[in-house]
């Protein structure tokens, strides 16, 4: 089991004809199940054209009926990224993940008004992807420094995603599944709607939660966990030095009116439950001593 | 991207939201016919800063006469406008907007915001205008009401309406609180813009509604739909360092300590930029190469660390991924070579092709502090700032 994605995930890539598009497909099929779940592509301009013997259709819907894909990756740049999701949303697919950086706010307010009622699940967008290690890749991280193992991770940023990977196996720990849910304010699942899956994955065993600066979603997530969660979570919150009204990268990377410092995102994890931690550089000593 | 008052009010106006009349001057001989042009017994001369807080530190005032337009004009023309979003050294005043004196009954505040919650605008309105609107929420949060907006709608007029109501807006002055509101949204809407405010919002005496402020912010990534917006970039208000960067792709931020940061991923920026200061050192900045950064772009991050004179030592904390590590290692070296390298560097790498980036920094002979892993590299980043290394 994981959560999302798994080694019979079958895999479309929009935006396939693309330089970055193309680079991740090939990685995402040499890693691990990943010749098997990568089978389609899409260009509306290139129907009929392959690549790395990935057939490409002109549409979403297309793909999904001649390939059985049921969850696409979005490599698509950011002015034509909301109408890629909106076109994986009306082909009714599973998950789609969204990788593009830099899509406008306004573009994915619509997008996500467009979503209500619908039965795909979002991730991203501006998001490093989902992997389940040993079974499937789908987005940006590397693969290598991941393993299958017993932890969840969750995230809004990619590279501080690896970090807490890296510390994992450090402590001879392996991942169930890692989600970066991206650093938009207006985007797919959020920490809660993860915590959820890993709460029910028989194979997690206990999660990492790993948060910026920056809206509440954060606290929304811990309150559910105090209420409802099963295994044990550790966190970190990125940004505790950042100063109130500078964007720190991420869009949504950002403390407005006194809402969405790091300090006060730990004080409401703490009070659930979380085991938090101000060093970044001890996410998986804090995991590995509540196994 | 930010824009000045006068700005936002030429946006607004073109929305259908009334707003005083006003010219803006950037010399006292304008400022003077400005006033003589809009007429009356009284004006405002407001200095044009992106900064909020202008009132309290002396760049709003009401002039009498136009003698005392000439004597506000030629005071805050040239002065470092200092307020709490400033900084400790203020902001140069280049540009006056002059105003016609308006007839205040009461002041109101509204304002948008994009609300992650519900994943839609949020326009947020009070009856204590004309304060600091964070103070209100924090002290008086039952005074702050709240309308989410339908993007295939937009704002009805029976919302409108109930939240001019709530704040204070007579029955009387809701028809002429439409435009303001309505206006407002659709500017927000159609600009993409990430903040904007009226505050205060004014009744006059007479019953109209009329933006006395105005503050918008654009969303940097919808810029590119719109050149008219990108026309109205003042860079005398940006740090000439984050202009900079921004030319080579990078996402810098100054910040007040002394140790540079540069690191791949702006989550793992922020964590280095804690840890550093976790571990009793001050980060000068916060840096994000991203993730496709050649060896130039490494190259120029440090040209732009170094040319501020507080940086005592460098930390380069690297999580490679698609970011290959020997790439980066590369950069530095190409770096240390072209720019003059003063101050101790603390080298963090981690990731795709590690040992072939830990190689060439080897290779390379220079004197580089290697961190074994997060804390290991931040401790010993303060320490070489410290000058104990």
């Amino acid at each position: 089991m994981s959560i999302l994605i798994n080694k019979n995930t079958r895999v479309m890539t929009q935006g396939i004809t693309g330089k970055t598009g193309q680079f991740h497909t090939k990685m995402g099929k040499e890693y691990a199940n990943g010749r098997n779940c990568y089978v389609a592509g899409v260009n509306p301009k290139k129907p009929g054209a392959s690549y790395e013997g990935i057939p490409i259709f002109a549409t979403v819907k297309e793909a999904k009926a001649e390939t059985g894909a049921n969850v696409s990756v979005i490599y698509v740049p950011p002015p034509f990224a909301a109408a890629a999701i909106d076109e994986a949303v009306d082909a009714d697919l599973d998950v789609v993940i969204c990788i593009t950086e830099g899509i406008p706010v306004r573009d994915m307010i619509r997008t996500k008004y467009k979503m209500q009622g619908r039965r795909t699940r979002l991730i991203g967008p501006n998001c490093p992807g989902v992997i389940t290690p040993d079974q499937i890749k789908i987005g940006i991280m590397p693969g290598h420094i991941h393993k299958k193992g017993p932890v969840g991770v969750v995230s809004r940023s990619g590279t501080l995603t690896y970090e807490a990977v890296g510390q994992l196996m450090e402590q001879g720990l392996g991942q169930s599944s890692c989600v970066g849910i991206g650093g938009d304010p207006v985007n797919g699942l959020k920490h809660v709607d993860i915590m959820k899956m890993f709460n029910d994955d028989p194979e997690t065993e206990a999660v990492i939660m790993v948060g910026e600066i920056g809206g509440t979603d954060e606290e929304e997530c811990a309150r559910w966990i105090k209420a409802n969660m099963k295994k044990p979570v550790v966190g970190f919150i990125a940004g505790n030095t950042a100063p109130p009204g500078k964007r720190m990268g991420h869009a949504g990377a950002i403390i407005s009116g006194g809402q969405g410092t790091a300090a006060a995102k730990l004080a409401v994890m703490e009070e659930c439950g979380i085991k938090v931690t101000k060093n970044p550089a001890e996410m998986g000593k804090l995991l590995k001593a509540v196994l | 991207m930010k824009i000045h008052e006068y700005q936002a009010k030429e946006i607004l106006r073109k929305y259908g939201v009334a707003t005083p009349r006003g010219i803006t001057c950037f010399n006292v001989d304008e400022a003077l016919d400005a006033a003589k042009k809009i007429g009356g017994k009284v004006w405002v001369v407001k200095a044009q800063i992106h900064a909020g807080g202008r009132g309290k530190g002396g760049g709003v005032k009401l002039a009498k006469s136009p003698d005392e337009v000439k004597q506000y004009a030629g005071e805050m023309l040239g002065m470092m406008l200092k307020t709490h979003q400033t900084g400790p050294q203020g902001q140069k005043v280049r540009r006056l907007l002059i105003e016609e004196g308006a007839d205040i009954k009461k002041e109101l505040y509204v304002g948008m915001v994009v609300d992650r919650g519900t994943q839609r605008v949020c326009l947020m309105g009070s009856s204590e205008g004309g304060m600091d609107i964070e103070e209100v929420a924090v002290k008086t949060p039952e005074k702050i009401h709240k309308v989410f907006i339908d993007p295939m709608t937009g704002l009805q007029d029976s919302e409108s309406d109930d939240i001019a109501r709530k704040i204070g807006i007579p029955d009387g002055s809701l028809a002429k609180a439409r435009p303001a509101l309505q206006g407002l949204y659709k500017a927000f809407d159609e600009t993409d813009a990430s903040l904007a405010e009226i505050n205060p919002l004014i009744l006059t005496t007479n019953g109209d509604v009329i933006a006395l402020d105005a503050k918008i912010n654009f969303d940097d990534n919808a810029l590119f739909r719109h050149p008219d917006l990108v026309a109205m970039r003042d860079l005398d208000e940006e740090d000439p360092a984050e202009i900079e960067a921004s030319k080579f792709g990078l996402n810098y931020i100054s910040l007040d300590g002394n140790i540079g940061c540069l690191v791949n991923g702006a989550g793992l920026a922020m964590a280095t930029m804690d840890i550093t200061k976790l571990y009793g050192g001050s980060p000068a900045n916060f840096l994000d190469v991203g993730g496709g950064a050649s060896a130039e772009k490494v190259t120029e991050a440090f040209k732009i660390m170094l040319k501020n004179p507080s940086v005592k030592a460098i930390l380069v904390n690297i999580f490679g991924g698609i970011m290959k590590c020997d790439v980066i290692a590369e950069g530095i070296v190409t770096a240390a070579n072209q720019v003059n390298l003063t101050v101790p560097l603390v080298v963090r790498l981690e990731g795709t092709n590690v040992e072939l980036g830990k190689k060439i920094l080897a290779d390379s002979g220079l004197p580089i502090i290697s961190g074994s892993n997060m804390a290991d590299a931040a401790a010993k980043v303060v320490k070489a700032a410290q000058g104990v290394a």
